[in-house]
Formats: structure tokens, C-alpha cells, sequence
């Protein structure tokens, strides 16, 4: 990975303090990847001990953390521009991208480590699997190259319900597949309607957004259409049998408030219903996958533990 | 920033650090436990 120290600015080392080092973990993003991998560890069946499951999702939460760190190292250059970003601890020169760089690696090493050896190494594999396909193929190869950026970048994303499947069963199946199409489904209009909304910033940044590259018009259309696929793939889990009624009435009314928004959003072309499209799709994803734990939770009177 | 500021700082940093690896330490020691099988306390 080619060093980007030289277009920084003067360090200002020593006046990180640690909550530079959280924000460098994306936490908000942590969250999200922590809600889809429990639902993931919920759904699989056979047991597993309350600390092992606790010791999966934390595996889990720290390599996306750990990727975010490396992204965010890697990224600094860009970060500086863009608004949205600018105060990121690297951008701001409170932590050098090589020190972040190293922080991510390290914290994704020994998540992997403790990952296969508290669990399995199938949940290892797919954890290394994860933070490398967002580094490398996200994060190096596609982000600045590329519109399609983030629909294959996105597959990064759609690990997690798989890898805390894995972590539990020791291998793969159909429902962990399923979740993982549902995310990947999702993260194309979740990033589209927040790239209409700051697609000045990602243009000057040199960042390849559809709405920089294709258009508005064009992105309002890609948002609608994969919504359209997304609404009816999210009820696959209820026509497969491995979630409930409960599941299903959240997803189809989840579903159709994301498709109302995307309608609106392709009619009006206003940025205000982008951002609400946006934040929507965030509350979405988490409505989704927490009503998939409550609903097995429900089925069983109880954690599988 | 002044030095004590960044003494301040730099201590917040050591303290976090200390609370991390307890706590590594502790689920180390709770996943031996799982994996032995002995009843954890």
C-alpha cells in the first residue's frame, strides 16, 4: 500500500486523545455491522455458549472497526475535501494514516485470531475475508475508480450476518446467503441517496459517484430499481421458513415505506427527500435485522443459548 | 496545546489502554474456562 504521508499537512502529533482512536473505528458503522451479525448468530442453529457468541460479535465489531481504521488511513487525502469528513481524526492530522493503518491491522489480526480460535476457522476465513475485500477491493481498487464502487464493495458489508452464522454452525447455509443478499441489495441505494445529497463534495474530491458520473436522474432511477428488488428479497426469509410472521409484517411495512421514498425521490429529484431517503434506509436495515432476532427469539422463548 | 494538556492526554491514553487489556486478559480467561468446560465463577 503506497504511503500517502506526503499530502498532509505539518503533524500534529501527541494531541490525539482516545476518542480520535473511536471515532477511527466508524462506530456508527460498527453498529450496524453488530445488529446484522447477531441476526446472523441468532438464526443458526445448534448452540453455542453465551461467551463464545459475546466473543464473536466483539471479533466482529473490532475487524470492522479495524477496516474502517485502514480506510480511513488510506482515505485522509479525500477526507480533507469533503465536508461530510473533514473532521475525521486523520484528516484533521490528529492521527498520521500510517498510525492508522497500523491500528487497523493490528486490531484486525487479533480479531481473526481470537475468531478462529474461540470459534472456528470458517468464521475466521471469513472475517479476514471481509476486512480484506473492504480494503483492498473496496477501499484501494474501486472506490476511486469506479460507480460501481459500493454495489461490489458492498459485498464487505454483507459478511457479517454470514460470518456469525459460521462462527456458530462451523459452515455455511441458505439463510446466511439470503441475509447476505439482502444487504448487498440494500447498500446501492443507501450510498446513492447520500451520494445525490453530497455529490458536489464526492465531484470534488474525485470520488466516481453515479451522481457524479452517470447523473442525478440516472441515480434516482438505480435507487428506485434496486428498492424495487430489495422489498420483495427482504420477505425471502419468511417464504424460506427461517423467520416469522412478526419478521415479515416489519419487513413488509419497512419495505413498502423504503419503496414510497425511493418513488418520491425519482418524481421530486429534491435533495431534501434524498436525505430522508438516506436516513431512512439506515433505519431500515436496523428494523430489519432486529426484528429477525426478536422474532427467533420470540419462536423459542428465549436466546438459542 | 500545552504540555499539560498533552500530559493529560497522554495519560487518558494509557489508562485506555490498561482497561483493554484487562479486559482481554478477563475474556481470555472466560474462553479458556468454555473451552475446558469448567463452570465459569
Amino acid at each position: 500500500m503506497r504511503s500517502r504521508a506526503g499530502m498532509f499537512e505539518p503533524s500534529v502529533a501527541g494531541v490525539s486523545d482516545v476518542r480520535d482512536y473511536w471515532l477511527l473505528l466508524k462506530p456508527n458503522v460498527m453498529s450496524l455491522v453488530v445488529v446484522s451479525a447477531a441476526a446472523g448468530l441468532f438464526l443458526a442453529p445448534g448452540y453455542v455458549h453465551p461467551v463464545l457468541a459475546l466473543t464473536a460479535l466483539l471479533c466482529i465489531a473490532v475487524a470492522a472497526g479495524a477496516a474502517a481504521a485502514i480506510n480511513n488511513g488510506y482515505d485522509a487525502d479525500i477526507d480533507r475535501i469533503m465536508p461530510r469528513t473533514r473532521r475525521r481524526p486523520t484528516a484533521t492530522g490528529r492521527i498520521s494514516p500510517e498510525e492508522a493503518m497500523a491500528f487497523g491491522v493490528t486490531l484486525a489480526a487479533m480479531s481473526v485470531m481470537v475468531m478462529g480460535l474461540a470459534l472456528n476457522w470458517l468464521a475466521a476465513a471469513l472475517l479476514a475475508l471481509t476486512v480484506a475485500f473492504y480494503v483492498f477491493v473496496y477501499t484501494v481498487w474501486l472506490k476511486r475508480r469506479t460507480p460501481q464502487n459500493i454495489v461490489i464493495g458492498g459485498a464487505a458489508g454483507a459478511l457479517p450476518p454470514v460470518v456469525g452464522w459460521a462462527a456458530v454452525t462451523g459452515e455455511l447455509g441458505l439463510a446466511p446467503l439470503v441475509l447476505f443478499l439482502i444487504i448487498f441489495t440494500w447498500t446501492p441505494p443507501h450510498f446513492w441517496a447520500l451520494a445525490l445529497y453530497r455529490a458536489q463534495d464526492y465531484a470534488a474530491a474525485g470520488v466516481p459517484m453515479l451522481p457524479v458520473v452517470a447523473g442525478a436522474e440516472s441515480t434516482r432511477r438505480h435507487i428506485l430499481v434496486y428498492t424495487a428488488i430489495l422489498a420483495p428479497l427482504a420477505l425471502a426469509p419468511v417464504a424460506l421458513g427461517f423467520a416469522g410472521p412478526l419478521y415479515g409484517a416489519v419487513a413488509l411495512a419497512l419495505g413498502a415505506g423504503f419503496l414510497v421514498l425511493a418513488a418520491r425521490l425519482w418524481r421530486d429529484r429534491s435533495q431534501h427527500t434524498a436525505m430522508r431517503t438516506f436516513r431512512f434506509s439506515i433505519i431500515y436495515l436496523f428494523g430489519l435485522f432486529g426484528a429477525l432476532v426478536l422474532d427467533k427469539a420470540m419462536s423459542i422463548g428465549g436466546a438459542p443459548w | 496545546m500545552s504540555a499539560e494538556d498533552q500530559r493529560r492526554r497522554r495519560r487518558s491514553k494509557n489508562i485506555a489502554l490498561a482497561v483493554v487489556l484487562a479486559g482481554l486478559a478477563a475474556l481470555f480467561y472466560l474462553i479458556t474456562l468454555v473451552k475446558l468446560g469448567v463452570p465459569a465463577p
